[in-house]
């Protein structure tokens, strides 16, 4: 069957797509967008995270024909969600009206996406969001594999909460499993974004 | 030599018509999506071995890993009506979509040992796809809705093309992993009593997210009734209330002015509570525990969750009634 829906603020098509695939196999091997990871497909993890009309959900645990007609944002869209976002005061989903045609992250812009880093600096013309580059300046990224996940479920709750509490934190990233940091850098991180957000950074 | 013939023609069988047995072998399904509650039904009429999704949060886990290849999955995201609640005067029904993390924010002061029930589920992610309805229809003994719907007083709204009906809580788990719905039959709502007394939700788990009920325990006080009613989850091959503990407690409230006088309950009468709900209890071991240990932390449970609700009673009959 064939799936329409809008990827990251832009309108896509998934073609032969099989009806009990999920919404992440759809992302990851139909168009061309790895970044929401895949670990264990039933919904324990969190590395799948993705915003499925601005609420974060499991992509492995999103059938395919669901999303038709809905909106999904990806890690690779996150920086101009989060950019859209600032710009149009708290709406990035396009919802409030304030869409326009330029916004989003075009598929081919997505496909490339990648944090060309080599210190705390990422430079070399990839933006990252304010929470993408929070991640990189508390060390909160070991080998990786869960980050996508989180920094989906945690720009959501930034965006609920602007001044959030260690439980409010713990508690928003309870679905997402790391098993490298032990969560104390990702909590520094998710601080650290806290902090230079309330204070206009 | 042989000749090199056309490559894969040979195996190809160019007549061979995709029957239903070609389709389920090639892993083939259909994915039916009515965009009304009517188009649903009149599907799951025509199909009635169609299985119904939701929020996917068991569903998708069982295709994913290949136990279950259904030939038609019924999506029932697009049927609005699911996701809405009405707040009545004696019962709120919740549409069997409406996601847990909308019965936490919204229908607290209604239904709190729900919206308790409702926070341990999982995580924010499958707390916001995952309602109510799922649980019911999948029917796991561990599903976390449960103890707090048997415990506050619940009815399953349940419909075909042929009517209507509402399945008493008491009469919807049938047995491990089957309730009482009929082949061509969707789940609609679900009609819970509003809270007229406190009510608590206690479950037992290695950690605080993302855990399937070692056992869990629901325990409402009905002071409009002057009874009390309980839920047992994971701790039987159904959910199931413990009717020996509360038609003993009830007794012991009653006798001893309990309701009007507002005293702490007796320990003595904890005690036995306790026992009688860890009598209700028919588990089994498993890789969450032992029958045994179930037992008794559901014991544990009971006598907490009594004292809990016991002592909210008791602070709010003081407060409107001077009583204490």
């Amino acid at each position: 069957m064939r799936v329409t829906f809008t990827v990251n603020g832009r309108p896509q098509e998934a073609d032969d797509v099989w009806e009990g695939e999920s919404l992440l196999y759809v992302l990851r091997e139909r168009l061309g967008l790895p970044g929401s990871k895949n670990a264990c497909e039933q919904g324990e993890c969190g590395s799948c995270t993705v915003r499925l009309d601005g609420v974060p959900v499991c992509a492995c645990l999103v059938a395919a024909g669901q999303v038709e007609g809905r909106e999904v944002v990806t890690v690779e869209g996150l920086a101009d969600y989060a950019k859209q976002r600032a710009e149009h005061g708290g709406c990035a989903s396009g919802a409030c009206g304030t869409a326009d045609a330029a916004a989003g992250t075009p598929l081919d812009e997505a496909r490339r996406r990648a944090a060309r880093g080599t210190d705390s600096h990422t430079g070399e013309g990839t933006e990252l969001s304010p929470i993408q580059q929070a991640f990189i300046d508390a060390g909160a990224v070991q080998c990786g594999f869960c980050t996508p996940g989180l920094l989906v479920a945690a720009d959501e709750m930034l965006e609920r909460h602007p001044n959030p509490t260690d439980a409010d934190i713990r508690e928003a990233l309870s679905g997402n499993l790391c098993r490298c940091t032990g969560y104390e850098k990702i909590m520094d991180a998710v601080r650290l974004a806290a902090a230079r957000q309330s204070e206009g950074v | 030599m042989d000749e090199p013939g056309p490559p894969h023609t040979i195996w190809l069988d160019r007549n061979h018509s995709e029957t239903t047995e070609t389709k389920k072998r090639a892993g083939q399904m259909d994915f039916l999506r009515p965009a009304s509650w009517e188009e649903a039904l009149a599907a799951k009429a025509e199909h009635p071995t169609a299985v119904p999704i939701a929020g996917g949060t068991d569903v998708m886990v069982e295709i994913n890993f290949d136990h279950r290849r259904p030939e038609y999955l019924l999506d029932l995201n697009r049927v609005g009506d699911l996701y809405e609640w009405e707040v009545g005067e004696e019962t709120v029904r919740l549409g069997a979509s409406v996601p847990y993390t909308r019965i936490m924010e919204h229908l607290r002061p209604e239904l709190p040992g729900l919206a308790l029930a409702s926070h341990t589920v999982a995580s924010p992610q499958i707390r916001n796809r995952g309602g109510v309805g799922g649980n019911l229809g999948t029917a796991s003994p561990a599903g976390d809705a449960h103890p707090a719907l048997l415990a506050a007083g619940a009815r399953v709204e349940v419909e075909s093309v042929r009517g209507s009906r509402l399945i008493p809580i008491d009469d919807f788990y049938t047995g491990v992993k089957r309730n009482a719905l009929a082949p061509d039959e969707l789940i609609r709502a679900v009609h819970i009593d509003r809270a007229d007394g406190p009510q608590q939700y206690s479950k037992v788990g290695t950690r605080n997210a993302m855990v399937i009920a070692v056992c869990a325990f629901g325990l409402a006080l009905h002071p409009a009734t002057r009874t009390v009613r309980t839920g047992i989850g994971s701790a039987a091959p159904t959910p199931v209330r413990a009717k020996a503990a509360e038609e003993f407690l009830n007794a012991a409230l009653d006798e001893g002015g309990f309701w009007d006088n507002g005293r702490i309950i007796t320990p003595s009468v904890a005690k036995q509570f306790a026992e009688l709900c860890s009598a209700a209890c028919n588990p089994i071991d498993d890789v969450r525990g032992t029958a045994s240990y179930r037992r008794h932390a559901v014991g544990v449970m009971a006598r907490r969750t009594l004292m809990w609700t016991w002592e909210s009673y008791r602070g709010d009959a003081a407060r409107t009634e001077g009583v204490a």
